[in-house]
């Protein structure tokens, strides 16, 4: 980790201007990905500027139009738990309980969680090329090990995944990413709010320099009657996704009124495909349906050799949490398996 | 490199560095860090406090955890700095008057431990997912609990010893 000079922020300006003015200076919140992005040399700032006791964006909190708002420095965990989000939006409280570990669940805050980096091998591993750490340099992952990359939207340039599961619910629910930077307020759609790797694949989202998020806001529609998050893993716990879908499904009279279906671990932001979800508006939810919509959702995916395995575990998973999503009383914890 | 009771450092000129407070395991406690001194370095190099042990130091295993202000967090992945003003809990606090703390006496009727180094943080995070009183079932105990690895082996004497605790209604 180099050195560098910290200090906390007192509101919103203060913190806006002090790391617009420095292009060497970042934010801390929760510090579970940034302090670690440090020791590992990953990125150097030469100040820290600590939002974690500005107040006002701390709180979950009804919004008038029927929606909630989640303030950007609020926990995973106290997301996870609020009575209105487990009420009203388990898929988002299912994600985020599928991610991570309790300790940083209780550290991380939700502005992080969609700024938080790639877990890429080689992203981390400073003597490799990687054009999303250096870019230019090339992408090590193409061509080398890579059983975790994307199989869909990928470049020549990064085959990175971008790594949170929260992000994969909030896609689903078509939240709305609110960011200040020094002389505006501005909100993106979520879908709109990271990036493909294209040929800049250093760029993981669409924040500008100095700009930090302050709310998401999620619409009314919390799909809480039929939801389901499934997360496919090396280990049954605490390990990213291989792949991870999130579904809410709106029923009436026995058929699909509508379907939101996202997948986690396949791309480098959260992947939704309208099509599939059109596909399934007016059918009944059957798995022959479902399968229909995953091979929608999977179209053109590319395998680059360990990951292969990916595609057809995503159709598989797609199919399964579908199905999941008709009885979400028999999800059991941490995004288990329950069919 | 010497360090004293205080955690303070007087003839060792570090950069930027500043003195914060917090207290820990119920004593104030000053010391002098630079801010990018994790809490767990300096709870452990400032204040002698090596209870606390240092696994990965990348947020994966959990031998860290301690109590902030009552929730369990990881000390490696925290800027001491960040905590200014904050309670911080170590296993070494959990005793009271020569008292093991019950979950102690938990890990060692179980023989939860074999290394042991997992241990204080796999006691503090225990501590932390009782009190977070979101887990109902083994089942979700163990979910719960997989923050924190321990490579002997002994998770399912781990997971006895908190459920023997969480059955008996706590501790308070």
């Amino acid at each position: 980790m180099n050195n560098f000079n910290y200090t906390r922020a007192k509101n919103i300006e203060d913190a806006v201007l002090s790391v617009s003015q420095n292009s060497d200076a970042g934010f801390v919140a929760g510090g579970t990905n940034m302090i670690d992005l440090l020791k590992y040399n990953l990125i150097h700032v030469t100040l820290l500027v600590d939002v974690n006791h500005i107040t006002g964006h701390q709180a979950v909190t009804e919004n008038a139009d029927g929606g909630v708002r989640l303030g950007a420095f609020a926990t995973n965990a106290e997301t996870a738990y609020h009575p209105l989000i487990e009420a009203r939006y388990p898929l988002l409280s299912r994600a985020i309980l599928a991610g991570a570990s309790a300790q940083i669940r209780n550290m991380a805050t939700n502005g992080g969680n969609l700024l938080q980096r790639t877990r890429c091998y080689y992203f981390y591993d400073p003597h490799t090329p990687c054009n999303k750490r250096k870019p230019g340099s090339g992408c090590s992952a193409v061509g080398g090990y890579n059983r975790i990359m994307s199989i869909l939207g990928t470049s020549e340039d990064c085959i990175a995944v971008f790594p949170s599961d929260m992000c994969v619910a909030l896609a689903t629910l078509d939240a709305v990413v609110t960011m200040q930077g020094v002389d505006r307020t501005r909100s993106l759609p979520f879908a709109e709010f990271h990036r493909l790797p294209g040929n800049t694949p250093e760029r993981d989202n669409n924040l500008q320099p100095g700009e930090i998020i302050t709310s998401i806001d999620l619409p009314a529609n919390g799909f809480e009657k039929n939801y389901s998050y499934l997360k496919l893993r090396d280990r049954s716990s605490y390990a990213f996704a291989l792949v991870s879908v999130a579904t809410g499904l709106d029923l009436k009279e026995g058929l699909i009124n509508e379907a939101r279906i996202a997948l986690g671990g396949v791309a480098h932001k959260p992947w939704r495909v309208k099509g599939a979800e059109d596909f399934l508006a007016g059918k009944p939810p059957t798995p022959g349906n479902f399968a229909t919509a995953a091979e929608i959702i999977i179209a053109g995916a590319i395998g680059y050799g360990h990951n292969n395995f990916k595609i057809e575990l995503a159709k598989r998973a797609i199919v399964r949490n579908c199905l999941m999503a008709l009885n979400p009383e028999s999800q059991r914890p941490g995004a288990h398996p329950s069919l | 490199m010497q360090t004293n009771p205080t955690g303070l450092k007087p003839k060792i000129a570090l950069a930027n560095s500043r003195v914060i407070s917090f207290h820990v395991n119920g004593i104030p406690r000053m010391v002098d860090v630079s801010p990018w001194v994790s809490l767990l370095d300096a709870l452990r190099e400032h204040l002698d406090l090596t209870g606390t042990k240092k696994g990965c130091d990348h947020g994966q295993c959990g031998a860290c955890t301690v109590l902030c202000d009552g929730k369990r967090i990881l000390s490696c992945l925290t800027l001491a700095v960040m905590k200014e003003g904050s309670e911080i809990t170590t296993i070494e606090g959990l005793a009271q008057d020569n008292h093991l703390h019950p979950l102690q006496k938990a890990f060692i009727k179980h023989d939860a431990f074999q290394c042991g180094y997992c241990t204080p943080g796999q006691i503090c995070s225990a501590i932390g997912m009782l009190s977070e009183g979101k887990a109902n079932s083994r089942a979700e105990v163990q979910e719960l609990m997989s923050g924190n690895l321990c490579r002997c082996g002994a998770n399912t004497n781990i997971i006895d010893a908190i459920m023997e605790i969480k059955n008996a209604g706590g501790y308070e």
